[in-house]
């Protein structure tokens, strides 16, 4: 069983934040860290269940995926959808300059 | 106190219905309360006093409707269902401005049924915690003992519904988010099974396990109310086109509990119970017993597998879910940022709270490449089997029954600097989230020590939520009532 210190280092963590664009500061870092090997530390049990062949559920009750037929039907006003825009134009969102 | 605003949801809307008082009467009994308590309590984000007196004007003068199951009843939503125009925050910073234009499709049949909206309730932020400790706005009290935490994370519904705020209360569970508070305040509350209620107008946190379901001060108001809210929504793929049985009615047809089988999971009953809460849920077996229900030892041997089983998983697709909120559409937005990457980092590095940052990047993680087989497939595959074990179990069982909480309200800031602890408090819960059965948690009693309430939980089969109430009734029927919280002032 791995120690909670190989798990996750400090860099690794900045890493994943990185990826869930977060940028937590140095002293939260360092915290998460700890908190997080902990955590995981804890899930490693899981290596002691057998599943051999076993399917993952990942839905409780199985649904069938539901079709409907491909008709566009109008819910929303282009109003309503901008209405809790940070920054529009009263047609598109705004954001920074991509290009 | 007005004593109007301690009868249970049935008794006023009969009176209602009576016309020997008027919604606006009401609605006015439940400010009254509001703002004599939610200074101590904070378990509203938000009361709606303009909102619910217009409303309860307009009900008025129409004159009560007898095909309105809720005609006139003060009710209180969690601050993540989408209520059109009323501001739905999470309990966090990074939607403090957003105002959904739609309701969601549980609110529009209540509102349907005649109930009237008098606040939004306080809740841990993204509904991620067991203590309602979270929020951007603060704590939320226990009524039982302020220095207490309500539970989590639909805390807030759990203290309005119990400190007498409103009748009734819309939560949601994702780990055992309904049941614990419920247990900790000393209230119903139950979690259907999944695909009874639409999740269309919630905000998601975990897709395959959240439900929406009620609170009530007794079992039978919780009937009416899941009554009034499910059915099926073609908005939400999820949700089940099946018919919705009439819970209340249902209730006068069983008079006792021969016949029934009751299983007791060994896994939640052989260790790590504190002795008080043991020995008032020993209590209310004696009574189920005496109610003619003959009890049964079963087994969950995947028992201790489910909480890191639920934490890979929720905390998976909650990184998936809160990947939506990126200061783009909706939300909080950093200033100036310097390009969009900065934009997106910045928005959500602010807007969201220490607890939601550690779920979305254990979310990441145990989803990124060269872990996911690892965790998050592991944990679909034990998954399969934690359900297995319970179908397992209720194939010779009619309800398995058990602890809530494995103690009672814990003190506020007891648990906060260690999230995996805290984790721990939702052993008994989870499990029943990832079968998606459902379950439902009432007042059995108060530790003899804290004085505090203590919950037992009964979990069902698929859509037999009418066991649950019957059982449940019964069992609330043969029992002392806890009465109303002792440690509130007001």
């Amino acid at each position: 069983m791995s120690t909670k210190k190989d798990i996750l280092s400090t860099e690794e963590v900045a890493r994943i934040a990185r990826l869930a664009r977060l940028e937590p500061a140095p002293d939260k870092l360092e915290r998460y860290a700890g908190q997080l090997g902990d955590i995981l530390e804890h899930m490693e049990i899981l290596a002691e269940v057998d599943v051999t062949g076993v399917d993952p559920l990942y839905s409780p009750v199985e649904h069938e995926t539901v079709f409907r037929e491909d008709v566009a039907k109008r819910r929303a006003t282009r109003e309503q959808i901008l209405s809790n825009a940070p920054q529009d134009d009263g047609a598109f969102y705004i954001v920074p300059k991509i290009v | 106190m007005s004593e109007l605003v301690t009868l249970s949801l049935k008794d006023v809307r009969d009176k209602l219905a009576r016309k020997e008082v008027s919604a606006r009467e009401v609605v006015d009994a439940c400010m009254e309360r509001i703002e004599a308590t939610d200074t101590e309590l904070n378990a509203l984000t938000r009361p709606m006093p303009e909102e619910a007196r217009a409303r309860a004007e307009a009900l008025d003068a129409g004159g009560p409707d007898p095909d309105k199951p809720l005609w006139g009843v003060p009710i209180a939503v969690k601050d993540l269902i989408c209520v059109a125009g009323v501001p739905n925050t999470c309990g966090s910073r990074i939607l403090e401005n957003f105002v959904p234009f739609y309701d969601a499709h549980l609110v529009s049949r209540l509102v349907d049924a005649g109930a009237i909206i008098v606040g939004k309730a306080n809740l841990d932020e993204f509904a991620m915690g067991s203590s309602t400790e979270t929020s951007c706005y603060g704590v939320t009290r226990n009524p039982w003992d302020t220095n207490r935490v309500p539970g989590g994370s639909s805390g807030g519904s759990a203290a309005a519904v119990s400190a007498c705020q409103c009748y009734a209360s819309v939560g949601t569970d994702t780990g055992g988010s309904i049941r614990l508070p419920a247990s900790l305040c000393g209230c119903v509350g139950v979690k259907p099974t999944y695909g009874r209620v639409s999740r269309y107008g919630l905000v998601a946190y975990g897709s395959s396990l959240d439900q929406a379901g009620p609170f009530g001060r007794t079992v039978e108001d919780t009937a009416i109310m899941l009554e009034a809210m499910s059915g099926h929504d073609d908005k939400d793929s999820t949700s089940v086109d099946r018919p919705v049985e009439p819970y209340a009615r249902l209730l006068a047809e069983r008079g006792d509990l021969k016949g029934l089988t009751v299983g007791l999971p060994k896994e939640y009953w052989d260790e790590g119970l504190d002795p008080e809460v043991e020995s008032v849920l020993s209590r209310s077996l004696d009574t189920l017993k005496g109610l003619g229900a003959t009890l049964k030892e079963v087994s969950l041997p995947l028992t201790k597998y489910a909480v890191p089983t639920y934490y890979i998983i929720a905390m998976a697709e909650a990184s998936s879910n809160l990947a939506r909120f990126d200061g783009v559409r909706y939300g909080r937005r950093a200033e100036k940022p310097e390009d969009l990457m900065d934009l997106y980092v910045r928005s959500r590095t602010e807007g969201f709270g220490d607890e939601v940052q550690r779920r979305i990047m254990i979310g990441t993680y145990v989803l990124s490449a060269g872990y996911y087989d690892a965790y998050y497939r592991k944990a679909a595959q034990v998954r399969r089997r934690i359900r297995d074990d319970f179908l397992a179990a209720l194939d010779g069982c009619d309800v398995l029954a058990g602890a809530t909480s494995p103690t009672v309200a814990w003190q506020l800031g007891a648990l906060t600097d260690d999230p995996l602890k805290m984790y721990l408090m939702d052993i008994f819960t989870l499990s029943i989230n990832l079968a998606g059965l459902p379950g439902l948690v009432l007042p059995v009693g108060l530790g003899r020590e804290s004085g505090m309430p203590v919950g037992l939980q009964l979990i069902g089969k698929s859509f037999d939520e009418s066991t649950l109430f019957q059982t449940g009734h019964l069992l609330e029927q043969a029992l002392e009532p806890i009465g109303p919280p002792a440690g509130l002032s007001g």
